[in-house]
């Protein structure tokens, strides 16, 4: 096993041998499922399809996913664990890459924790399966762009209420980019700057997902956004890891 | 061949003021080095760069001659580091803890069962091998630290005051492993207690202000007829020596 996933393994099981995970998922649940039913008028629509549900997940990773990264390395720095983890044999991108897959499978399992809504619509209608698995892909790659940027926040500073905070906010410029009333304004101010800013808007990138559309553009974006972000954290980790 | 432990001219620099100053020092096989001084002397930092946790601002230190900047990875491998504090996740029991440290050290199956159970017993945790980390008492949690920096037999120790927060019989337990393990290793340990120096290290190095101030063996220091304690405060109250 390559020494990122012995970390990941270590990292995961931590999450369930703490409050967080369970709080994390009852919360996620709650709030997806609420959502979905009142403000997304799920029955109301008579449509066997889990739009609704979809449209409100990245503005739930929004706030739930940087209360899971906050904690990523300002924890093993308040522990001093940091000092022990990189004075062992592993490469530093490894242990950065370790506990992002942990955060990310754990994502994973906050999100396969909504089948019910799957059932449900199964049972309601006729859906096309292979349009909600494309939602789920697109909300896991929303996810994972979240938690890049929040861990390369965790590792920039030590503390917590500090990494949560500018980890929402940078999470936010990504989620609202596309967002009309940003690339409206900039339209008419800095045209250069819209088309930059729908370029590398997550909620855009999102929605063709949910329409089924998984493109290679898309996956390519969010590959390198979450590789661009990694890196960000193995720089900033090895100049701060000592702070 | 050379020294096990090289350490060649390094200095670390913070904002505003020298931690470690142009320190050099080599440690071979069979030397059991104490490293003393005052609180902020440098201690701490001149271990962490050692390890190869913090990068020195210039000079470099060598572990069985890979360099700890260029090589990190080769030189961790024959490494067993306590951290000060021996700091450990307290939710993984500790069995659980050994096991992560020694698969990261690419220990599998049976035999990591194995160095697990062997680190176990050289520490005294069996008895507590499978509670969680954080209801240890403070003693346990060091020996924790301790086993995870032994589990795979390295050529070089670098522990950072392991005998704090242990009583006196653990204190004797823990002197007589370093002892036991000393012809076949090279050893760096920091501390606060004199004794500890003339019981366990076959030399002494003094540092005062991030410099070294005194290399030396123990009982050299001692001849002039003064107290280990003595010299200790001649040195690093910046007395005249």
């Amino acid at each position: 096993m390559a020494p990122a996933l012995i970390v990941a393994r270590r990292e995961l099981a931590g999450y369930f041998a703490t409050p967080v995970a369970y709080v994390f998922i009852v919360i996620f649940l709650v709030l997806a499922g609420a959502l979905t039913f009142t403000l997304g008028n799920f029955f109301g629509r008579g449509q066997a399809d889990l739009i609704p549900f979809f449209s409100f997940v990245p503005w739930l990773f929004l706030f739930l996913v940087p209360a899971l990264t906050m904690r990523l390395w300002a924890e093993e720095r308040r522990l001093g664990t940091i000092e022990l983890l990189l004075t062992l044999p592993l490469p530093q991108w490894q242990a950065v890459a370790g506990k992002f897959l942990a955060a990310w499978a754990f994502c994973g399992i906050a999100l396969a924790l909504t089948f019910p809504l799957w059932i449900t619509v199964n049972v309601l209608g006729a859906p096309d399966n292979g349009v909600i698995l494309s939602g789920y892909v697109g909300c896991l790659l929303v996810a994972g762009a979240y938690l890049a940027l929040g861990a390369a926040v965790s590792a920039l500073t030590k503390n917590q209420v500090v990494a949560f905070v500018l980890a929402v906010a940078l999470c936010f410029v990504f989620a609202a980019a596309g967002s009309p009333v940003v690339t409206e304004f900039l339209d008419t101010r800095i045209p250069q700057l819209a088309e930059i800013a729908r370029a590398v808007s997550v909620a855009d990138r999102f929605g063709g997902f949910t329409r089924g559309v998984i493109s290679a553009r898309d996956i390519l974006f969010f590959a390198s956004f979450m590789g661009f972000f990694l890196f960000v954290n193995a720089v900033v980790l090895d100049h701060r890891k000592a702070d | 061949m050379a020294a096990l432990i090289e350490i060649e001219r390094l200095t670390k620099r913070f904002s505003g003021f020298t931690a470690v100053d142009d320190v050099s020092f080599t440690v071979d096989r069979g030397e059991v080095l104490g490293f003393l001084g005052p609180n902020g002397a440098g201690k701490s930092t001149t271990m962490r760069m050692l390890a190869g946790f913090m990068p020195p601002s210039a000079g470099t230190a060598r572990i069985c001659g890979a360099d700890v900047v260029d090589q990190p990875v080769a030189a961790k491998r024959n490494l067993g580091f306590l951290p000060e504090g021996a700091p450990t996740y307290p939710e993984m029991s500790v069995t659980g803890f050994l096991a992560f440290t020694g698969r990261i050290r690419g220990f599998r199956g049976s035999e990591l069962a194995d160095r697990v159970a062997h680190a176990m017993a050289l520490t005294q945790l069996e008895g507590v091998r499978l509670q969680p980390i954080e209801t240890l008492s403070k003693g346990f949690k060091r020996r924790v630290g301790l086993a995870q920096a032994l589990l795979h037999d390295p050529p070089v120790l670098v522990l950072d005051e392991p005998t704090d927060g242990l009583d006196p019989n653990q204190k004797h337990e823990v002197r007589e492993l370093i002892r036991r393990m000393a012809p076949e290793k090279a050893i760096v340990i920091s501390t606060h207690i004199l004794e500890e120096v003339g019981a366990v290290c076959t030399r002494a190095i003094i540092i005062a202000r991030g410099r070294v101030v005194v290399d030396a063996a123990p009982t050299v220091l001692e001849q002039s007829g003064r107290t280990l304690e003595e010299v200790f405060r001649g040195l690093t109250l910046g007395e005249a020596a």
